[in-house]
Parts: C-alpha cells; sequence; structure tokens
C-alpha cells in the first residue's frame, strides 16, 4: 500500500514538471495559435545550457536556472523574429513546419556537436523516507521551483501591464492593436516566454535524469499529451493535465510493465482529444 | 483520359523507373527503390494534405503497420508475398476507415495533434505486443525468399512490385483528382463548412479518402521491410519519416501529381547527396532543415509553384 502512495507522490511530482514543460507549449499556442514543434529541441537546449552552466561554469544547478531561462527567452525571440513571425496567420501546416524546421536545425547541430551519447548533472540532496522507501530529494525540489515557476507565470499574466496584454492580444488581436497594444512585439515577447519556460523545464529534468539531445522529443509529446488533458491555450490548465498524467503514470507503474505506459497515454490522448478538444477543464466543441 | 498530355508523362516516369535499372545495375535499382518510396509516401499524403487540406502528421503509421501486418503474415502465418499485400492493405485500410471516421471530426491543428497520438500509440502497443517480436521486431528467414527464385531474384521482384505500386500511387492521385470525388475534396480543403450546405458528405468523403490513403504505403511499407529483412518498431513508425514525407510534397508543391512525384524523387536524391558527401553529413539534418525552413518561408508553393509562375503552359500540362 505504501508503495502505491510513494509511486502515485513521485508520478505527481514528475507531473508538476511535465506541467511546467507544457505551459511553454499551451502559452506559444494559446496566444498565436502556432504549434511549436521545436518545443522538445528547446527542452533539450535547456538541459545542455545547465550542464555546461554546472560542469563547465562550476555554478550551483539550482542558481544557474534563472541564466537559462534568460537564454531561452532571447533564443526563442530570436527564433520567433527568423522562423515564426512570417508564418502567424498562415495556415497551420505552414507554422508546423516552420517550427519544426527550426527543431530539425537544432537537433542536427546538437547532434553533430555533442553526439547522442548521455549526459549527466551530479546532485546530491537527501531525500525523504517514507517505510522503506524513500522520495528523492533532488524530486521535491525540482517539483517545488516548477509550482513557484508556474504561479510566477499566473502572476504576471494576470497582475502586470504586459500581462494584460499578452492576454489582450491572445483574445483578439486586432482589438489589442486598436488599444495601442504593439501586438507583433507582444507575440515576440510571448514565445520568447513560452521558449523560456520549456528551457527551464528541460534543465529541471536535467537534474533528475541523465540525458541527450534528443531527450527532448519524449518530453514534447508528454507536454502535447498534457496539453490535450488541460485544453489547448490553457496555462492553468496544463499545470493541472501535468499533474494528471504524473498521477496515472504513478498510479500505473505499480501494476504494468513500465513500457505500457505510453501505450495508455497516447491512446488516453487520441480518445481526449476527439471526446473533448477542448480539455478536461472545460466545455465546448475544438474547431 | 489517353488524350491528357499528363497521363502520358506518368506512363514515360514509370517506363524511365523499369528501364533504368536494368541497364544501370544494382546500385541505380537501390537508389530508385528508395526513390520509389518516398514518392509513394507523398503522392498517397498529397490525396490527403493537398487535395483535402487536413495535415496528417502520421502518414508513417500506415506504411509501419503494413510492413508489420505483412511481415507477421509472412514468417509466423507462411503466407505468400502477394497474399501478404493485400491482406496487410485491407487491413490497414479498415482500420485506417474506422479510425478516420473518429479523429476526422477534428479540424486543424487539433487534427494534426491526434495524428500524431496515433502514430506514438501504434508504435509503444507494437513494441509490446509479443506476437509481432515486441521492441526487437521481426525478422525475416531465408527460406521466405525461395518461392521467389531465391534472395537474388526475390530483390528485383520486389523492386518492380514497388514500381508498380507508385504507377497505381500516380493513377489515383491523377483519377481522384479528376472525378467528382476529388471536386468534393477541394471543396473541402477551401471551405468545409461550406461545401457541406452545397451538400458534399464531409465526414465520409474524409474518411474515404483518409482511408484511401492508407492502402499503397501499406502495401509499400510490407515490399520494403520484406526487402530489408528486418522490422523493427522505432524505425517502422518513425516519425520523422512522416515528417520528410510533409518535406518532399511541400518541395514538390502540395495539391498537384506532378509536384508530389517530384518531390520524393528530388529530396531522396538530395538527401543521398548530404549522406555521402564528406563535408556535409553531419550536417544533413541541419542542411534539411534550413532548405524546409526557406521553402515553407519564400516559396509555399514548391517547385510546382515555381515554374507556374514563371510559365504559363506548365499549369496546363502538369496535373
Amino acid at each position: 500500500m505504501i508503495g502505491i502512495l510513494v509511486s502515485v507522490i513521485n508520478g505527481l511530482l514528475l507531473g508538476s514538471i511535465y506541467g511546467l514543460a507544457a505551459i511553454g507549449l499551451t502559452l506559444i499556442f494559446g496566444v498565436m495559435k502556432v504549434i511549436n514543434l521545436a518545443h522538445g529541441a528547446m527542452i533539450a537546449l535547456g538541459m545542455f545550457a545547465l550542464y555546461f552552466l554546472a560542469t563547465s561554469g562550476g555554478m550551483n544547478p539550482y542558481l544557474a536556472l534563472p541564466l537559462v531561462a534568460i537564454g531561452g527567452f532571447v533564443g526563442g525571440v530570436a527564433v520567433y523574429w527568423i522562423g515564426v513571425h512570417r508564418v502567424i496567420g498562415r495556415a497551420e501546416l505552414m507554422s508546423l513546419l516552420a517550427t519544426f524546421a527550426v527543431s530539425m536545425i537544432i537537433i542536427g547541430l546538437g547532434t553533430a556537436l555533442w553526439s547522442t551519447s548521455p549526459y549527466n548533472v551530479q546532485i546530491n540532496i537527501p531525500g525523504v523516507a517514507i517505510g522503506n522507501y524513500t522520495i528523492p530529494g533532488n524530486h521535491l525540489v525540482a517539483a517545488v521551483i516548477a509550482i513557484l515557476i508556474a504561479a510566477a507565470l499566473y502572476l504576471f499574466l494576470f497582475y502586470t501591464r504586459l500581462g494584460k496584454a499578452i492576454r489582450a492580444v491572445a483574445s483578439n488581436r486586432q482589438a489589442a492593436e486598436l488599444m495601442g497594444i504593439p501586438s507583433t512585439r507582444v507575440l515576440a515577447i510571448a514565445f520568447g516566454i513560452g521558449i523560456g519556460i520549456a528551457a527551464v523545464a528541460g534543465a529541471l529534468i536535467a537534474t533528475l535524469f541523465p540525458f541527450t539531445i534528443l531527450s527532448g522529443g519524449g518530453y514534447e509529446l508528454k507536454s502535447f499529451v498534457v496539453t490535450v488533458l488541460g485544453g489547448l491555450g490553457n496555462p492553468a490548465g496544463a499545470l493541472l493535465g501535468g499533474l494528471l498524467l504524473g498521477f496515472i503514470e504513478g498510479v500505473v507503474s505499480p501494476f504494468v510493465d513500465v513500457s505500457w505506459t505510453p501505450v495508455i497515454e497516447f491512446s488516453l490522448f487520441v480518445v481526449i482529444l476527439i471526446a473533448f478538444p477542448m480539455g478536461l477543464f472545460r466545455v465546448g466543441r475544438g474547431k | 483520359m489517353l488524350k491528357k498530355p499528363f497521363f502520358w508523362i506518368m506512363v514515360a516516369t514509370v517506363i524511365a523507373f523499369v528501364v533504368m535499372p536494368i541497364f544501370g545495375g544494382i546500385g541505380v535499382r537501390e537508389s530508385l527503390f528508395l526513390a520509389a518510396v518516398y514518392m509513394i509516401l507523398a503522392l498517397n499524403l498529397n490525396l490527403m494534405i493537398g487535395y483535402t487540406g487536413y495535415v496528417n502528421f502520421g502518414s508513417i503509421v500506415f506504411f509501419g503497420l503494413g510492413g508489420t501486418l505483412g511481415i507477421y503474415a509472412i514468417t509466423v502465418m507462411g503466407w505468400p508475398l502477394w497474399a501478404a499485400l493485400i491482406g496487410a492493405a485491407v487491413v490497414v485500410a479498415l482500420l485506417a476507415l474506422l479510425l478516420g471516421l473518429g479523429i476526422l471530426r477534428l479540424r486543424g491543428a487539433y487534427f494534426a495533434l491526434a495524428t500524431i497520438g496515433v502514430v506514438e500509440a501504434t508504435k509503444s502497443f507494437v513494441s509490446n505486443f509479443d506476437p509481432f517480436g515486441g521492441s526487437t521486431g521481426m525478422y525475416i528467414s531465408f527460406s521466405s525468399y525461395k518461392p521467389l527464385g531465391g534472395p537474388r531474384e526475390a530483390l528485383w521482384i520486389v523492386y518492380f512490385l514497388v514500381i508498380a505500386v507508385l504507377a497505381a500511387s500516380l493513377l489515383l492521385g491523377y483519377m481522384i483528382k479528376r472525378s467528382r470525388f476529388g471536386l468534393g475534396l477541394f471543396a473541402i480543403r477551401e471551405d468545409e463548412d461550406a461545401a457541406m450546405v452545397l451538400g458534399v458528405k464531409a465526414p465520409l468523403f474524409k474518411a474515404i479518402i483518409y482511408s484511401v490513403s492508407s492502402i499503397l504505403p501499406a502495401m509499400a511499407g510490407v515490399l520494403f521491410f520484406f526487402k530489408n529483412g528486418v522490422i523493427q518498431p522505432d524505425q517502422a513508425f518513425e516519425l520523422t519519416l512522416s515528417i520528410e514525407a510533409i518535406v518532399m510534397l511541400m518541395l514538390g508543391g502540395q495539391g498537384t501529381v506532378f509536384g508530389a512525384a517530384l518531390g520524393g524523387f528530388a529530396y531522396e536524391q538530395f538527401r543521398g547527396y548530404l549522406l555521402t558527401s564528406a563535408t556535409f553529413s553531419n550536417f544533413h539534418l541541419v542542411i534539411a532543415g534550413a532548405l524546409l525552413l526557406l521553402i515553407v518561408l519564400f516559396a509555399p508553393g514548391g517547385l510546382t509553384g515555381w515554374l507556374h509562375e514563371r510559365w504559363s503552359l506548365t499549369r496546363r500540362v502538369l496535373e
């Protein structure tokens, strides 16, 4: 019984990080209706940024997180101007392909520079013992940081001028423009924030597991599942969706072989997409 | 149809594919084999993306599932190749029809996401399903090539069968484009709600074209992995190849049979060049990505669109 409880707690801790990664994806979709297929590549870049800051730079991994976020933001704004700006408002295929092209370029460069062998960031934090089981300390710290970042983003979106401008552009770009909001600049900033969050999520994952340049792909798919659970374009829903996915993984893992988890996850994903295209936490039909 | 110049262009293409390896030898045959498989994928994907306007990110699932079922039929159940081809195609088409009735209720980005989910769900299912060999996949024993007269002859037969599937793909794309059914699909692409008001049965049309676009890739999958000698889930359901198929379509020009075929062929040549060249082999993904970005940003019509802009004659000849 305690085994299942610990497994669920571990699942929820991981789920909060899935949620954070998905917030980056869903924020971008909500504001500019672009599904960012470079999301996984950005998560992977976040992992490597943390690795180099922590090993070559000799920094404490957690103190390096703000630098990763800033790097992600700057990189995101650059990607917006290079690849995304021209496809906003065109057919979905174009924005999907443009962001996928960016992903190919990043993965290609990453593979050539760092190969596909695994990297690892060393962290020693004492865990919390429950009975015979231990919950690793780095998982606890990462989950707390992920939730703090999500809360900070919420405060930013609802209580600052820039945050309100982002939400205004998301709900109606033309009206926002008429109110004097420079919508193009807001889109670039929102894209940068989305990528910054993805990079930090990647950095947090790097403190938990070994990773390669291709690791981002798996988390990108998980982000899709989470986003669909929470409703595309809904950041609060994304965090809940992440926790739900982590919960499902935690409940399922003591009973079935780990390799079956993706089957369950992706079947659930397709079914929920068909039955509830606006997510579990909102009512309505997708168009 | 016999009076249309484009029909004869298709005939000439197929003849070229048959004749070239006979004179050029095995090296030419291997390159053309891969090119033909790519062209089949692009041509059938064109039915969804180019004609109907639905972005199928997971078209590779037809190829992979067809291959898995076909190889299972050959190795475990001992079926001959032709029966495995037909059996795999029928099963995949039926599954696609059922699945299509469900996921085609979604539009735009939601549909694209669902197709990615379908690939990942199928891949993880096949990797865990022991009759299909789990994650290590299935191997084809030497004796499976015997009925075709030994491995050497089997490779030639498989090559000509792939060319037959390619010919069928060209003809299918052309005939659908010229048909009333095709007009319905174009109407859905332009404005689905308006098409439904005008009496196009959009949900049925979409499910049918989704299913039709799965048949020939499933056959190509059986032939590809039969020739390969081994099938592994990671290789059979590779999402990257799915997206490469979209790149081919964009490169050649979506919505035209000529563009899809040209894109598949050109992409294979380009990829082969990058992989073998000493300077670029490490960076082939980077260059392919940059090429894709340039096409999307500056030439969304692809090569065919560029030709159409320069000469009005091509507009009438190339379908």
